[in-house]
């Protein structure tokens, strides 16, 4: 695949919720191989466009489509596991691990995606390949030492990081990454970025939705900026950070204060 | 007083064989897939039907009705496994009660079906030899020991690991390409087949079915089973089954009371253990394990 065609595309996304328009006309690409970052406001829809992305919530008008093996696929109208058997796959931003499950079997439901659609569902992971390959996935987000406990005893920002390595067992070729610096200290956040850089330079593409300015402004390749369900800019980093509308969406008008630095929390 | 003499000592063991069973399917979709099932005596009612007309009615032999039994509890199982598609979990609960109540009353109403009256079932017999007394408790736990012997397998394979994220997330289980839709009715399905398999065991062992046999009030008694033991394990709504089973027996006076005592179990089980005796014999061995870990000196005779 070449770096610089589209893999995913909306065309022209509306969600409404009764009265409320959350999502109104959203056109948007992704490009190969890009990180790209999805800001705005709380409440703007960011969260919402990731599930008409998804499957979770159903279009009210448009529709997503996505490049598999040079195809152009529809996804809207797709159920969510048919979606993230295609290669698009998410994380949550109100995190949801299997908390019953172990840390490892959490990775391990993710590995399973190849099966769940034929008979070989019935046979058994075993140690040595299953077990040892999400041992590995573990150790990529730094949780081996957490592969036996309970998803549900980890601390957020640890189930945060199991989120991300649950997503990569499906082997995608698109993550979605909802919040996943929420809650990070200043080393952590710096973890994280080091790894989304090296996910992309192994040939993912990620769409971020991120609150954290920092990481935002540190490992975008692009950003787009949603403000009560419209885009309202698009562009590299330091664009961004001098648009005029960017800085109105966020702390409202003749505010002159920077973005950088971080606004606000989910 | 009751003389536990060894033939009512096989008859209690054979009948609390079939509840352990019941309460294995059950498990299924219960316990595994987190779905509750109040109506769970219809897939019961499903395979005694089925088993007691084919022989009865159609002369088949033994070792065919027993299979078919089966099947159409499998078959039942994944029909009535798709309210479970469209409505929320506490109004699953609800359906299944409604689906035991139709089935019931269907049965009643139904000529062909021998109405209140019932249908008498003969002694299985395999190879010309008649499964009865000892040999049929014999047979029914090696039912069981099929039946335990999936959930074991199961625990440990994709499609149990499908069902556990299912239980826990349906949202995130999606997310990870599970279709919550399928393995839904892959837990009735199985749940369904062990269920007939049951059915058709009872059916053999009273030798006579009516429809109220498996009333809603079968359907609680078995949910109390794999709850009180602990529901997703394997051994759990074994030993829940023979526990609240048999241990009645003993105290026959507590017997008029077993519904009220069923009752209490529950609610003791929800509020005290929710993991069932299982929880608690796991909490046991991890105090003990615990307690023996530490290095200090002292006897560990």
């Amino acid at each position: 695949m070449s770096g610089d065609g589209s893999i995913l595309r909306t065309d022209g996304l509306h969600k409404f919720f009764g009265g409320v328009h959350a999502v109104d006309d959203v056109s948007i690409e992704v490009t190969d191989g890009e990180i790209l970052s999805i800001i705005g406001p709380n409440g703007a829809g960011k969260t919402t466009l990731f599930n008409l992305i998804t499957g979770v919530h159903e279009a009210s008008r448009g529709s997503a489509e996505f490049l598999v093996d040079g195809d152009w696929k529809r996804v809207t109208g797709r159920p969510p596991h048919a979606i993230a058997e295609l290669g698009l796959v998410r994380t949550w931003q109100n995190v949801r691990p299997f908390g019953a499950l172990t840390t490892r079997e959490n990775v391990l439901a993710g590995l399973g995606h190849e099966r769940y659609r034929s008979s070989s569902m019935f046979g058994r992971y075993d140690r040595e390949t299953h077990e040892a390959t999400a041992d590995d996935l573990l150790e990529r987000v730094g949780m081996d030492e957490y592969a036996d406990t309970p998803a549900s005893s980890l601390p957020l920002a640890l189930q945060r990081r199991l989120e991300i390595a649950r997503a990569l067992a499906l082997d995608p070729e698109l993550l979605l990454l909802d919040e996943p610096a929420a809650g990070l200290n200043e080393e952590e956040s710096e973890e994280l970025m080091t790894l989304l850089r090296d996910l992309v330079e192994e040939g993912l593409t990620i769409v971020l939705i991120e609150h954290a300015m920092d990481v935002v402004m540190n490992v975008s390749d692009r950003i787009y900026v949603l403000d009560q369900g419209s885009i309202i800019a698009e562009g590299p980093p330091i664009e961004i950070q001098n648009d005029e509308r960017v800085v109105e969406a966020y702390f409202g008008e003749s505010e002159t204060a920077e973005i950088e630095g971080g606004v606000g929390d989910a | 007083m009751v003389s536990f003499t060894p033939d009512y000592m096989i008859t209690l063991i054979t009948i609390g064989t079939i509840y352990a069973l019941a309460a294995t399917s059950l498990n299924f979709i219960t316990g595994y897939a987190g779905l509750v099932s109040i109506g769970h005596a219809a897939f019961l009612a499903v395979g005694a039907y089925t088993e007691a007309i084919l022989l009865l009615k159609y002369n088949v032999p033994f070792e065919i009705a027993f299979p078919a039994s089966i099947l159409m509890g499998a078959i039942l199982g994944a029909l009535l496994g798709l309210p479970s598609l469209r409505v929320s979990d506490d109004f699953l609960a609800v359906a299944t009660i409604g689906i035991n109540f139709i089935v019931v009353g269907a049965l009643q109403f139904s000529d062909f079906f021998g109405g209140t009256l019932g249908l008498s079932v003969e002694t299985p017999r395999v190879l010309g030899v008649a499964l009865e007394d000892t040999v049929f408790m014999l047979f029914a736990l090696a039912m069981l020991a099929i039946g335990m012997g999936v959930s074991w397998w199961l625990q440990r394979s994709w499609a149990g690991l499908a069902l556990a994220a299912l239980r826990e997330d349906p949202q995130a289980a999606e997310s990870v390409g599970i279709s919550t839709a399928r393995f839904k009715i892959i837990a009735f399905t199985i749940s369904g087949a062990f269920a007939g398999m049951a059915g058709a065991l009872l059916a053999h062992y009273f030798g006579f079915i009516t429809p109220g046999t498996f009333g809603f009030l079968l359907s609680v008694d078995i949910l109390v089973f794999a709850v009180f033991g602990g529901l997703g394990t394997i051994w759990g709504p074994v030993v829940g089954a023979y526990f609240l089973y048999i241990l009645p027996q003993f105290l026959r006076t507590f017997q008029d009371y077993r519904v009220i005592l069923y009752g209490l179990v529950l609610m003791f089980i929800i509020v005290v253990e929710p993991d069932g005796l299982m929880g608690l014999y796991r909490r046991a061995s991890d105090w003990w394990s615990d307690r023996h870990a530490e290095p200090t000196a002292g006897e560990t005779a």
